[in-house]
């Protein structure tokens, strides 16, 4: 039943892994070829815990990532919650059959309904019966930049959230924890925007043609070149949507006869993209590095499924920050993988591009590694730069494979000007090429924030999941009906959070996730964690059941230095 | 053995008898086999050792035997060479440098030119008033959203975009992607699953083909605008349902088509269509990417051309990119049929939503729309003037209807080879560029369509053209046409 659960291992702390990656069994003969041994005889079925590796040598600080267990009862709790709930869509579905409940679906046209169903029944049941009840929580309009405080459009459903209306006022100054705002760059004034204006009065905002036709800017080629310059690759190029990037672009490197093997949690675009290659996938469990191994190993060893051929190529897919887990990627132990078994690495750097390493050249820049050893470097302009599309880096040959063969350069539009040049203004801001300090102080804001923020929630008492670095913060809720809870009371406070539930995490994991930025200051986090014990007391929250959480050296380091 | 089965006869006989007898039975039991022969019950409790261990086991599995050892394992891995990455990349492949392009009064390569390439069917990408508001928006939420939809990705502006599309095309209900190639590609996929079955047209575009490949559907190709062939299809299926009807009865049905092809530049059959839609029971989902804002009295696209109610069509998707210039795509139709997209939609519920600059520039675009139709009889007239002035360049073939405002200039004979053929239109394209006249090969990728369209020159007409740059075009088409295919 509770086999997520069951399975973590109850570690709690963050993990403390010590040294003995290469042990030398009895007779002096190094028995095990793997490069990571397994630490245990027996590994739990679906381990999402972390600390099973033993590779200390490949890190240069400490690795520290923890998934709390979910506690039993509160596992049993949550079932039986969806259980009422599923009882209780059934009943209200006969009673809508049977047009004793009005039924506020919208119905097939008269002339259709003779037609094959466009659903199937079921299929929509848990959206009718689940997602209807605390559907305010999601879409919620806004009508202001997405800062660190955002204007929210109120409104109101008189119908039990089938339609909403708009009363006409505006909640104002919502403390913003649900956007993807890492480094505060979503902004309507400042020297981003002065230049994207300049932009859009000398181009315009649309392109209307693609980049092999006539939709080639003399600045998409300027943002190419900085791009490349900010990895540290040889060459960059530009994609019109983040998505798109992903699900176009993995088409063009693998094919058939190809091998790609994918973390279970890459986001939808990457598995769009896999699909769509047309290529064998195999999927390995999260961040694990032995599942990785020892797919890796029986794929080189077996070769493809009935022909047995040896594979054309095997590409890894993994993500940079995974944004439900908030967890970072064991990127060393990635390439070492990468590097033995003569794999090509993708990584999509979609959160982590910004938010993390000291020069907010993402993950890679966070492990300290060398940008050359990631094949293809993807990333989105979404979330850090507070702007839109998506990017490939990597060696000059793979670049102009990709110019000549990528579907988005072939078929799809060009970027939008003035994103564009919000792109290359806040990436100079980031490198320090607009002269100013203002982008190394938002990298260290972030990260300073990012630490005190998940610290007091821990304090709190709340399971936190995911990485101490990482600023995509999941707090977990576990029931259903805390979703709509959770979500509504912080609003009624005027904190704006996002709450998930299944489909997008395991069923009993749902979870509330903050989005850490720059751009937040002190008493906007301090008020927003108040807000947050509040409600965790209300909605008995706090489920954490370690005793207290253990003082990192990192934390101690950062708490004497922000006081000084 | 024997003793034994006496034993449980014995016992299952005495069963039957009072629950007072029962204790005894037991009692007899153990004395039975405390009184049996040594080598027997050893023998027994092996046999049984055995059933268990044959119960339990693993089944017998052939290629456990042929397990690699991990030495052979390693040296398998030793010898691995994986394919690289990306095969090489010819130095002079023509897409290596595209033409650098810098503002809307198109300078390529630092030389000013009539546009003829861009899909700028209105002439909007320049236009100060669709600037003005997107500079406003900017100035208002800055440029990016940060988030997806359901995440604080929401604008009040894309609600107000939706309802404006929705008005606008006189539908129920509008969703907004955005970009434009995910649109259709994350529409079809919403609705057609696996074991389900597409009917489509050969010339579709690519990123119907994707979104295709995504359904993981049963595609059936009919030929281009072949009411036919389709028909012949739509029957073949007709009977294989009646051998079938329980499976018949969850296999959703759907016809996939452009209005306005890209490839072709010709207009679907849409009256016979919806016919065939009723008469077969088959969803129809229309991609009017390069006739919305083009085709119609007031620019709806293709039902309006034909008078089709727009009711009969289950889903029409276009891009926001030619006409409205803008960027992002949407989908509109009955409420029943779009809002399942915005849970299901991957290009909707997966990517951060369209900049709010961009969706005000849609907005302004549609007013200019809605207050002037005057627009769209002024680009049927330049496309039928375009149309007739490219008729009869030697050597070049003119494919595409009176009213489609993007043109193919085909070879008229094959010079042999794809390849050649390419070179061809390629220097005519060059030679145009030379004299100021801007064209564009047409591009595909060729391993990748599913039926590869032959090469050609696009001629794109916007209603900036005015008659002079439309016969300085033609002109120089006719002069690089005699020149190059003597």
């Amino acid at each position: 039943m509770t086999e997520s659960s069951a399975n973590k291992l109850l570690n709690g702390d963050a993990c403390h892994r010590t040294s003995n990656a290469k042990k030398s069994s009895k007779n002096g003969f190094v028995k095990n070829h793997c490069l990571f041994q397994q630490p245990q005889k027996y590994r739990r079925p679906r381990e999402r815990n972390q600390n099973v590796t033993h590779n200390s040598s490949l890190y240069k600080k400490p690795f520290e990532e923890s998934f709390e267990e979910t506690p039993l009862l509160v596992a049993v709790l949550t079932y039986m919650g969806y259980g009422i709930l599923t009882i209780f869509g059934y009943l209200r579905d006969f009673l809508r059959h049977w047009s004793i409940e009005k039924c506020q679906v919208a119905r097939e046209k008269e002339e259709q309904k003779d037609f094959v169903p466009l659903y199937q029944d079921f299929e929509n049941f848990y959206t009718r019966n689940l997602y209807m009840r605390i559907r305010d929580n999601w879409n919620r309009p806004i009508c202001s930049v997405p800062g660190a405080k955002m204007d929210l459009v109120e409104s109101v459903s008189h119908d039990f959230n089938w339609t909403f209306e708009h009363t006409g006022r505006v909640v104002k100054d919502v403390i913003n924890m649900g956007s993807y705002n890492y480094l505060g760059f979503a902004e309507n004034n400042g020297a981003c925007a002065d230049a994207a204006i300049e932009a859009t009065e000398k181009y315009g905002v649309g392109v209307a043609s693609s980049r092999c036709e006539m939709g080639n800017l003399d600045i998409h080629e300027e943002l190419e070149r900085l791009v490349a310059r900010f990895l540290g690759v040889e060459s960059s190029m530009a994609f019109g949507m983040g998505f798109a990037t992903n699900s176009m672009n993995i088409p063009a490197l693998t094919g058939k006869g190809c091998l790609i093997l994918s973390d279970e949690l890459n986001h939808a675009s990457l598995v769009l993209g896999a699909r769509l290659a047309g290529s064998t996938i195999r999927v390995f469990k999260h961040n694990n590095m032995q599942s990785l191994e020892k797919l890796l190993r029986d794929a080189i060893a077996h070769g493809q499924p009935r022909t047995h051929r040896p594979w054309k190529k095997i590409l890894i897919v993994v993500e940079g920050i995974y944004s439900m887990e908030g967890s970072i990627v064991r990127l060393p132990e990635v390439v070492a993988l990468k590097k033995r078994y003569k794999a090509y690495l993708y990584l999509d750097e979609a959160h982590s591009i910004g938010a993390l390493g000291p020069n907010g050249r993402g993950v890679v820049d966070y492990f300290g590694l060398d940008p050359k050893d990631v094949d293809i470097m993807m990333g989105t302009f979404t979330k850090s730069f507070g702007a839109a599309g998506g990017y490939i880096g990597g060696k000059k040959e793979l670049i102009d494979y990709l110019r000549c063969h990528s579907h988005s350069a072939l078929y799809a539009i060009s970027m939008s000007p003035p994103v564009a040049q919000q792109i290359i203004s806040s990436m100079k801001s980031i490198m320090g090429e607009d002269g100013t300090t203002l982008g190394a102080d938002r990298l260290r804001q972030l990260s300073e924030n990012t630490t005190y923020f998940r610290r007091k929630l821990r304090e709190m008492g709340f399971i936190i999941y995911g990485n101490d670095d990482s600023p995509v913060v999941p707090m977990m809720l576990y029931m259903p009906a805390k979703i709509g809870a959770f979500g509504r009371e912080m609003l009624k406070r005027n904190i704006g959070t996002v709450v998930v539930g299944f489909p997008a995490t395991p069923i009993i994991e749902s979870r509330a996730r903050f989005c850490v930025s720059a751009a937040h200051t002190r008493e906007m986090l301090d008020t927003a964690l108040e807000a947050t014990d509040e409600v965790g007391d209300l909605l008995q929250l706090k489920y954490s059941r370690r005793e207290q959480p253990l003082p990192s050296l990192g934390w101690m380091a950062e708490e004497s230095l922000l006081q000084d | 053995m024997t003793s034994q089965f006496k034993i449980a006869t014995f016992y299952l006989y005495r069963m039957r008898q009072s629950w007072t007898t029962y204790l005894k039975e037991l009692l007899e039991i153990v004395h039975y086999f405390y009184f049996a022969p040594a080598y027997h019950l050893i023998l027994e409790g092996i046999l049984i050792l055995w059933i268990i261990r044959l119960l339990f086991s693993k089944t017998y599995k052939l290629h456990e035997t042929y397990k690699l050892t991990e030495k052979e394992k390693e040296d398998l891995i030793e010898e691995w060479q994986p394919d690289p990455l990306v095969p090489p990349v010819s130095k002079d492949h023509p897409s290596l440098s595209y033409d650098v392009v810098t503002g809307h009064k198109i300078t390529i390569n630092g030389k000013e030119c009539i546009n003829f390439a861009s899909f700028n069917f209105l002439g909007l990408l320049d236009n100060e008033r669709v600037k003005q508001k997107a500079l406003a928006s900017l100035k208002k939420y800055g440029v990016g959203t940060c988030g997806p939809r359901g995440f604080y990705g929401t604008f009040d502006v894309h609600l107000e975009l939706e309802s404006r599309l929705a008005k606008f095309m006189k539908t129920e209900e509008a969703i907004i992607y955005s970009y434009g190639f995910a649109t259709i590609a994350s529409a079809i996929p919403a609705y057609s699953k696996r074991g389900d079955i597409i009917f489509v047209d050969e010339a579709a575009c690519f990123s119907i083909q994707k979104g295709l490949q995504a359904s993981r559907s049963f595609i059936k190709y009919f030929k281009h605008n072949d009411m036919e062939d389709l028909e012949r299809m739509l029957k073949e299926q007709e009977l294989e349902d009646q051998k079938n009807p329980r499976k018949a009865r969850v296999t959703r049905k759907f016809i996939v088509v452009e209005g306005l092809y890209i490839n072709t530049a010709d207009i679907c059959p849409l009256p016979e269509l919806v016919t065939l839609k009723y008469k077969y029971k088959v969803r129809i989902f229309l991609e009017e990417s390069m006739s919305f804002g083009v085709l119609g009295e007031h620019g709806r696209g293709v039902t309006e051309h034909f008078g089709v109610n727009i009711d009969d069509i289950d889903l029409i998707s276009a891009n926001m990119e030619n006409a409205v210039a803008s960027i992002g795509g949407f989908c509109c139709g009955r409420s029943f049929v779009i809002d399942h997209q915005r849970l299901s939609g991957q290009g909707y519920c997966f990517s951060a939503s369209l900049p709010p600059m961009l969706a005000a520039a849609a907005i302004e675009a549609l007013n200019i729309m809605e207050e002037d139709p005057e627009i769209f009889t002024v680009l049927r007239g330049k496309c039928k003037h375009v149309h007739k002035a490219l008729q009869g360049i030697p050597g070049l073939k003119l494919v595409g209807v009176q009213s489609a405002p993007a043109l193919h200039l085909q070879l008229e004979r094959s010079s042999g080879s794809r390849d050649s053929d390419m070179q061809l239109l390629r220097t005519i394209v060059e030679y145009c560029l030379e004299r100021r006249v801007a064209l564009t090969l047409a591009r595909y990728l060729e391993k990748e369509e599913r039926f590869l369209p032959s090469p050609s020159i696009r001629v794109v007409v916007t209603v900036e053209q005015t008659e002079e740059d439309v016969h300085n075009a033609v002109s120089c088409i006719q002069e690089a046409a005699s020149a190059v295919l003597k």
